[in-house]
């Protein structure tokens, strides 16, 4: 999994059918150390994250490992929404901070 | 699966149904010299580690196969801690988690 | 399938009991030529290969639980050949027969 901000959303009328009801959310990935990496991707939300919020998403096959996307076309699915993460014991982030 | 090192450990209180037990580990995957290999990431882990420890994990659907509840979106989980790695008869890896 | 070197090995006393009991080997991937191609791996072995074995490897879930009899194993790095010789576009580019050590050749 890779962590990521929610920065915004996607509204799409015309797409697959498979696709309908699902929240798209476009985050942007954000490394260890918490800087933003010039990476984005549209992912399907599993768990009420809004923006501004810093998540965890999983892709691939495992994206599909959810009962909102099973048998999905979708490659990605933000599956938690991060409280806090420290490296070697030194807290890196925290969301109630 | 891959070589890789614990470098932090990550909370997320509010995730996926079956997750909530979970915990989550930052991991640097590391090449044959015991160097830093592409980027940081987040795993799920099936077996007690921490920051410092040389482990083995496992992409791909297979990250939820480790898990208690299989049917979870999960696309990295930590398998196995690592006593000893070598490479051509050299062991590798063993210094200290790079900050 | 791709093609590695066998290049060491890995010892984990605390793990996943699905991996208890099975060898664990640290891989360089190569490409048919010989030069290293891709992320270094951890496999589990399938056919007694070891460190200077250059061999043939699995890295997809499915055909790997079908090789280990496992329905639900998160297992999908497997050795499953060692090679004997390998040609490209003609020419015999690998014979373990004439290889020298590896240590020689990295």
């Amino acid at each position: 999994m890779l962590i990521a901000k929610v920065v915004g959303s996607v509204v799409a009328t015309r797409k697959d059918e498979k696709l309908e009801q699902q929240k798209l959310l476009v985050c942007q990935v954000h490394d260890h150390k918490g800087s933003p990496v010039e990476q984005y991707v549209v992912a399907v939300d599993s768990v009420g994250a809004g923006p501004g919020d810093v998540v965890l998403y999983a892709t691939g096959s495992s994206a599909r490992q959810t009962h909102l996307t099973e048998g999905k076309p979708c490659d990605a699915v933000i599956m938690a929404v991060v409280d806090s993460w420290d490296l070697g014991g030194e807290n890196v982030y925290e969301k109630w901070a | 699966m891959y070589l890789a090192r614990v470098i932090g450990r990550l909370v997320a209180s509010q995730s996926y149904e079956g997750l909530a037990r979970v915990p989550y580990q930052l991991i640097q995957p590391l090449d044959e010299n015991g160097a830093p290999m592409g980027a940081t990431l987040v795993a799920c882990t099936a077996i007690s580690s921490g920051p410092g420890d040389l482990v083995t994990y496992v992409d791909g659907r297979e990250a939820a196969l480790a898990l208690e509840e299989t049917f979870v979106p999960v696309d990295a989980t930590i398998l196995g801690f690592v006593e000893q790695a070598t490479r051509l008869g050299e062991i590798i890896g063993r210094e200290e988690a790079p900050a | 399938m791709f093609l590695a070197d066998v290049i060491g090995t890995v010892v984990a006393p605390v793990q996943h009991p699905s991996l208890e009991g099975r060898t664990q080997l640290l891989l360089r991937p190569l490409s048919p030529t010989g030069e290293a191609a891709g992320k270094t791996r951890v496999a589990i072995d399938h056919v007694g290969a070891g460190v200077g074995d250059r061999v043939i490897v699995i890295d997809e879930g499915n055909s790997g639980r079908q090789l280990l009899g496992g329905a639900e194993l998160p297992i999908k790095t497997i050795v499953v050949g060692i090679v004997d010789a390998i040609e490209h576009l003609g020419k015999v580019v690998y014979d373990h027969r004439a290889h020298p050590p590896l240590e020689r050749r990295s």
